[in-house]
Formats: C-alpha cells, sequence, structure tokens
C-alpha cells in the first residue's frame, strides 16, 4: 500500500467528515453567519445610498466586495482558529499520536475550511442576486471569473491562515491575527471605495489580499461601467491574479516549514500547560 | 500488511537517561529494559520525571542525553511505521468533542491501514462498553466514558506497546474501578505490552506485574509487588513504653529484639507493639520526604528499606 497516497486519502475524508460537522453544528454554523447576515442586512438598507454618479448603489457596489471579504476572512480565521484550538484541547496531539495522523489531520482541515468558505460563497451569491437586482451575472464568463477568484482567494488565504496558524500558538494570541485582518477590511475598500482613501493608505490596502479579492468579486458581478470607480479606472485583472499568486507562494513556501515546527513542538505537557494557563485567566 | 514489525529484543530499552530544564536536572541516569508482554507500573510522586520518561519514550520529546531504543528503534528516528506500533493514552484528551464516537473510531482506524489490521469500530466500542454511547458527540462524554474512549483510540491500530499516563487521574471509585477491569481485560488480547504511570502504589500494585520506583531522577526499585512488599517488609518497628516514656525501636529481626528487651527491662516495659513497615509505608515516607524537598535524603532512605 502506498503510505503518502494512503495519508492523503483519509486526510480528505477526514475533510468530509468535518465537513459535515461544521455544517450540522448550530455553534459553528451561527457564529459564522450572523456577521455575514447582518452584514447583508446592512448593504440592502445601502439600496438608496449613491457613489458620485456611480450606476449602481452602494449596496450592490458593496454586495460583490462582502463575498470577497467572505473568503478571506473564513479561508484565514478558520485555519488558524482551528490550529489554536486543537492545540489546546490535545486534538493536534492526537494526530501526532497517529501513523500519517499530522498530514490527515492538515488535509482535513484544508478541505473542510475550503468546503465551508465555498458553501458560505455560494450561499452569499444567492442571497446577493435576490436582493441585488444591478448585479451582472448571466453570462459564463462571468460565472468562470467569479469561480477562479474564489478558488484563487482560497488558494491564498487557506496557506497564508496556516502560516499565521503555526505562529500564533495561544488562543489567547488570536487578536494579533484578528486585528490586522479586520484592520485590513477597513482600508480594502470593501464597504466604500478605496479612492475615498488617501493615497498613502490605498497603497497601504493594495498590498493587501482582502482589496484583490474585493477587486475581483467586484469585476465578476458589477456592470463594466463600474470599473471606472477603482483606481485607475480598471478592473487589473493580470494585476488581481499576480498580487493573490504572489501571497499563495510565499505562504506555500513558509507554511510547511512552520507547521512542522510546532508539530515537533506538541507533547502532552505542552497542552497541559496550555490548558492550565487558560484556565488561570478564565478564573 | 500485518502487526507492527515485532522487534525480537526488549520491548524498551533505556540506559543512562538524563533530561535537563535549564539548570535543573529531571532525569539523571535512569535504566530501564521491559521485556515484551505484560504490566508495568511507573510508580513515583508528582514531579518525580514520570511524564517526562514517557514523553521521551513516546518520541514526542527529545533528551538531553542517554540511549533510548522503543520496539528497537531510537523513538528521536521513530517514522511512521513505528508510531504505528504505539499506543498513547495521556491523562487529559478532549480532543475532537465534536465528533460522534464510532465515527472517530472508524476513521482513526483508517491511519492503521497500511501497517496493521485495526480494531472494527463496533468491536472496539463494545470492548470498552462504549456501545450505547456510539452515536454520542464525544464532548457529552462522562469523564470515565472518555478515558475509556481514549483506551480505544490508544488500541485501535493494535499497538505492540501501549502507554497509559495516570489514567484515572480525577476518577471516582467506580470509575477506577471500571477502567480497571477494562485494563485486565486488555491483558487477556494478545501479548500488548502496556506501561503505565501513576503516583498511587494501589493502582500499581492491583494492575502491574512489575512496579518500577521513579523518584530522584533515576528508578530506585523494580520488582513485583510481591517481591517489593516483602523487602520492604523485613524491617519491623517496636514501640513499647517504659520508665513513662515511648521508645521506638528498627530492626530487621524482631522476634531477637523483643526477647532481648523483656529479658532485662525487669518488668518494666508495658504497650509493647511490633509493627512490621508495608511497600505502602515506605512509599509514603518516601513522597512525603519528596515532596517536602528532601528528594536524596528520601531515595536514600527508601533504598535502605527495600534492599
Amino acid at each position: 500500500m502506498n503510505t503518502a497516497l494512503h495519508e492523503y486519502k483519509t486526510g480528505w475524508k477526514r475533510g468530509l467528515i468535518e465537513t459535515r460537522i461544521s455544517l450540522t453544528s448550530v455553534s459553528d454554523l451561527m457564529g459564522y453567519l450572523m456577521p455575514m447576515a447582518i452584514a447583508v442586512l446592512v448593504l440592502v438598507f445601502m439600496r438608496g445610498a449613491e457613489f458620485e454618479g456611480a450606476p449602481v448603489s452602494l449596496g450592490s457596489m458593496n454586495m460583490p466586495s462582502l463575498i470577497g471579504m467572505n473568503v478571506v476572512f473564513g479561508g484565514i480565521m478558520g485555519i488558524v482558529g482551528t490550529l489554536s484550538m486543537d492545540r489546546t484541547n490535545g486534538t493536534l496531539l492526537r494526530a501526532k499520536s497517529m501513523p500519517g495522523g499530522m498530514t490527515g489531520y492538515l488535509i482535513g482541515h484544508v478541505v473542510s475550511t475550503a468546503m465551508f468558505v465555498l458553501a458560505s460563497v455560494a450561499v452569499m451569491l444567492a442571497a446577493g442576486l435576490v436582493l441585488f437586482d444591478e448585479l451582472d451575472f448571466d453570462s459564463p464568463d462571468r460565472w468562470l471569473l467569479f469561480l477562479a477568484v474564489v478558488v484563487m482567494g482560497i488558494v491564498t488565504t487557506l496557506p497564508l491562515g496556516a502560516v499565521l496558524g503555526a505562529l500564533v500558538n495561544n488562543p489567547k494570541n488570536m487578536g494579533l491575527v484578528m486585528l490586522p485582518v479586520m484592520g485590513s477590511v477597513a482600508i480594502s475598500g470593501i464597504f466604500y471605495p478605496i479612492t475615498a482613501l488617501p493615497d498613502w493608505l490605498q497603497a497601504i490596502g493594495q498590498a493587501f489580499p482582502m482589496y484583490w479579492m474585493g477587486l475581483g468579486m467586484r469585476h465578476a458581478m458589477l456592470p463594466d461601467a463600474m470599473a471606472a470607480v477603482e483606481i485607475g479606472g480598471e478592473w487589473r485583472t493580470v494585476t488581481m491574479f499576480a498580487v493573490l499568486a504572489a501571497w499563495a507562494v510565499a505562504s506555500l513556501a513558509l507554511a510547511p516549514k512552520l507547521l512542522r515546527r510546532m508539530a515537533r513542538r506538541e507533547s502532552g505537557s505542552a497542552v497541559a500547560e496550555r490548558r492550565a494557563e487558560m484556565q488561570k485567566q478564565w478564573g | 500488511m500485518g502487526h507492527p514489525p515485532a522487534c525480537d529484543g526488549p520491548a524498551i530499552a533505556v540506559s543512562d537517561l538524563r533530561m535537563r530544564y535549564g539548570d535543573k536536572d529531571v532525569l539523571t541516569g535512569l535504566d530501564l529494559e521491559i521485556e515484551p508482554g505484560g504490566v508495568t507500573a511507573l510508580l513515583g510522586p508528582n514531579g518525580a520525571g514520570k511524564t517526562t520518561t514517557i514523553e521521551i519514550l513516546e518520541g514526542f520529546r527529545a533528551r538531553s542525553g542517554g540511549d533510548v531504543r522503543v520496539l528497537g528503534v531510537d523513538p528521536v528516528n521513530g517514522g511512521e511505521a513505528w508510531r504505528a506500533g504505539l499506543g498513547i493514552v495521556l491523562q487529559e484528551w478532549r480532543d475532537n468533542g465534536k465528533w460522534k464516537v464510532r465515527d472517530l473510531l472508524r476513521h482513526f482506524g483508517e491511519y492503521y491501514l497500511p501497517y496493521a489490521d485495526p480494531w472494527d469500530a463496533d468491536a472496539l466500542l463494545d470492548l470498552v462498553g462504549l456501545t450505547a454511547q456510539a452515536s454520542q458527540r464525544v464532548q457529552t462524554l462522562s469523564g470515565g466514558q472518555r478515558r475509556r474512549l481514549d483506551v480505544a483510540l490508544g488500541i485501535i491500530g493494535r499497538p505492540a506497546l501501549l502507554f497509559l499516563d495516570e489514567p484515572t487521574t480525577g476518577f471516582d471509585p467506580h470509575a477506577r474501578r471500571e477502567f480497571h477491569e477494562l485494563i485486565h481485560r486488555l491483558t487477556d488480547l494478545d501479548g500488548t505490552t502496556i506501561l503505565l504511570t501513576t503516583h498511587d502504589l494501589d493502582e500499581a500494585e492491583k494492575l502491574a506485574e512489575r512496579i518500577l520506583i521513579l523518584a530522584g531522577g533515576r528508578i530506585i526499585a523494580d520488582g513485583s509487588p510481591d517481591k517489593l512488599a516483602r523487602s520492604a517488609a523485613t524491617t519491623a518497628e517496636i514501640k513499647w513504653i517504659q520508665d513513662g516514656r515511648l521508645q521506638i525501636h528498627a530492626t530487621d529481626d524482631a522476634t531477637d529484639f523483643v526477647r532481648q528487651l523483656l529479658a532485662t527491662d525487669g518488668g518494666t516495659v508495658t504497650d509493647l507493639e511490633v509493627h512490621r513497615a508495608s511497600l505502602e509505608d515506605a512509599y509514603l515516607t518516601l513522597v512525603a520526604k519528596f515532596e517536602a524537598g528532601e528528594a536524596e535524603t528520601a531515595v536514600d532512605a527508601f533504598k535502605e528499606v527495600t534492599t
């Protein structure tokens, strides 16, 4: 039996089981869907708002951006949250104690996080198309572009999440990842066009995947005339894929090394120490 | 496919194992050899280095020095096939809480397929007494049920060597007794070697054929519960009252001492008591001294009693 192939297969199966568990755990679903539902609701109220003579309302304009944000958020925080929780409750150590367990664990979580992100994208896409009739989403080239950007986003954010998750060795430090990701939302033109920001903030915003995911989603879902609102008055398709790919390559290069280091440090007393510290903090 | 490669030599062979954290020596030349089969208990007070020892054997921790072979392989170089031959049950595992019990066993068994013929999930549930909980989520199990699931996950790949680290910590007497029964059932199965750590002498005497006492960073006593008990019991403590004062004397030959005492006391000795030191007394004295920070004198005193 080819053991490497077997590890990938068990990892894939683990991913499917984890996906089923996520989609049937009320707490998981609510924790994820509630913020999204609130954001969509806000956009619905923004259907009447205009941005400097743009052809569609601010609400319609932000719906695709929100889907892009959801991919980045779900991809990064999904993996970071899982890795940090699983180090405290011993799931990671359990994986380490089984033959091929670590490979199976990582593949499983990459698969299940990707599935979860895809499912939430599908739900948001459906909600967006029903609620915002100004979206332009009725030709195969748009569907293909949409799918390509979503897949690119997942390929970029999952390894990035793994890098950050391997670095955050304690759930109490989750905020160190959470805050910058939230911050990048503010400067990435998700809820208001980035061109309204000062130039130097625009430059910072464009360094992160958040902006490019929002741009790609707007490109796929908004009428072409909307490009006028973007930086340079165009969609910058090639640059968008190139920046996301650069983040993906950098993360994929770093992730295996950091994950191996993380796995090597795992032991029963390390888990017990982390748990004792958490209990002390939460009284 | 088949069982993990059986090694011809001992299941565990350790010589001169040393572990240092900063400037603190936890293990100071530990020697240990365990032949395949049977239950061995590594007994010692808290902080004696039991968990450190077992984590080194499990390949979860790098050592400072010494030679270690587990199933014939140095744990530092242990690959996946070696890993498949080990079963590990830790003190407190709360992993995979959202999984259903049977799903977890079924899925985790698959990892062992390239190396062994893993247990069927339902047969294993029956063995550890969790059939009724098969469709429950893991996080809804009681402490005792959870630990039995951990044992099931530990033996699912039919390991040649099973580690149990303080398996009954925090159990009520009922859960503890059920757990002990489970361990007895495991020893009947096949030649699995079990190494369990505990700080509880009573548990070690109940479960193990061989007890190793770890204190002061090395093994200070080694033998069957009977042998250890006999060697501890060779010393007797004699108490009596003479001239209104309590007298205490320890001796190896109580009969001779008492004969002489009564022949020469002129009738003044009263309240004579002869008390044979049990292994428990010797061990409790060791633990008390150890906790008072007198590790070295504790070890020496214990050795005097048991050797």
